[in-house]
């Protein structure tokens, strides 16, 4: 495999009470899934406010991943539905920015599915691999940052 | 409540392009409650400028900061320092805090990030609707509590204009008609008979066609 070619970095803001658990149990299961991805476990996808994507993307992330509970499953009642919301407001935002918004998906997993998260893992992945690199990283003023986050 | 909304961020871009280090301003009255201009704003917003400032080839250094109230001196004294290590400052407050920033401050560039929509209230849960225009002489009194010049497409003083369709307006379907309202409320409280008096055209001196208003209160003054 070419040592230069590109791998994408997908931050992956996941609900403690269905994602976090469902990649638990993919590990369990021993699924593959590209290992690409950094989550992040969040107490719920309500409490992400639109400026946790922007900064991702900002320090070099090449793709945000959200995973929340299925609609009517939310721990909290309807922080799921308050993060769909964010996440399309933040889609038309980074579109009006100039970033590509697939670059920035949100879905709804229960605790039970480990291989449904390792097939949207891998498909995310390869959406991202098809758009390229964030193009901030082609930019200037970004070297430190991109490194940065490497190093995580 | 004053209403406002965000520039877009193209539009922001080419306003700040060549500036290096930018303050952007938020303001804890209005704005931050019709939710254009407080601090979730201006984090949002700085973060935004940030990345399409590096997309169109120029970084853009943001310092962010909110302060209680834009249009009043005692408050911008608060943004003093920050103002004064920035290039120029972003304000998002409303027409007013931008103005008085930037006569506060004659050697400093300040830009406004948003467009200052109305007077209005917050009709539901992100849905905010004008309800005056601050023309100087206010009518509500005579229509039963609703302004018709605000909320009358045609700013009827004399209505209806034969137009409305059901309750609801023929220039926008989606508002009801405001002389609808009118009669309702005015037959509500028992003042139909309002609506028999003819009125005069209103002298618009009092609104902004008769230039800029002050208001002074000698009584006040120190």
């Amino acid at each position: 495999m070419n040592a230069h070619a590109f791998e994408p970095l997908i931050v992956g803001f996941f609900c403690h009470y269905c994602a976090y658990a469902s990649a638990d149990l993919a590990g369990s299961m021993r699924l593959q899934y590209p290992p690409n991805i950094r989550i992040i476990r969040t107490p719920c996808t309500g409490r992400l406010e639109v400026d946790f994507y922007l900064r991702a993307f900002e320090n070099g992330a090449d793709g945000v991943l959200v995973a929340g509970c299925l609609e009517g499953g939310c721990h909290f009642i309807e922080g799921n539905l308050v993060a769909k919301r964010r996440v399309n407001q933040t889609r038309d935002l980074l579109a009006e920015i100039g970033i590509e918004k697939e670059r920035l998906r949100m879905v709804n997993i229960s605790a039970a599915m480990g291989r449904p998260l390792a097939d949207i893992i891998t498909d995310m992945i390869k959406t991202v691999r098809e758009l390229g690199p964030n193009p901030l990283k082609s930019t200037s003023g970004n070297k430190k940052e991109q490194k940065d986050f490497v190093q995580i | 409540m004053i209403v406002a909304e965000r520039k877009t961020i193209p539009e922001l871009i080419e306003i700040l392009k060549g500036q290096k280090k930018v303050l952007v301003l938020g303001c804890g009255t209005c704005v931050t409650v019709c939710l254009a201009g407080g601090e979730r704003e201006v984090s949002i917003i700085s973060s935004a400028l940030r990345i399409a400032s590096r997309l169109a080839g120029f970084s853009l250094q943001i310092e962010e900061l909110t302060i209680e109230r834009q249009c009043d001196n005692v408050f911008i004294e608060k943004a003093a320092e920050a103002i004064e290590r920035n290039d120029a400052v972003l304000s998002l407050g409303c027409g007013a805090g931008v103005q008085a920033i930037a006569e506060r401050y004659p050697a400093k560039p300040v830009y406004a990030g948003l467009n200052t929509a109305f007077l209005g209230i917050l009709e539901e849960r992100a849905v905010w609707t004008e309800k005056c225009v601050a023309c100087g002489a206010c009518v509500l009194h005579e229509y039963g509590g609703i302004c018709p010049i605000t909320r009358c497409a045609k700013h009827m003083l004399n209505g209806p204009c034969g137009g409305s369709r059901e309750d609801r307006c023929e220039v926008l379907p989606d508002r009801p008609c405001a002389w609808q309202l009118i009669y309702q409320r005015l037959k509500g409280i028992g003042q139909l008979d309002r609506l028999k008096q003819i009125k005069p055209p209103k002298n618009w001196n009092a609104s902004i066609h008769g230039g800029l208003r002050v208001i002074v209160r000698e009584d006040h003054r120190i």
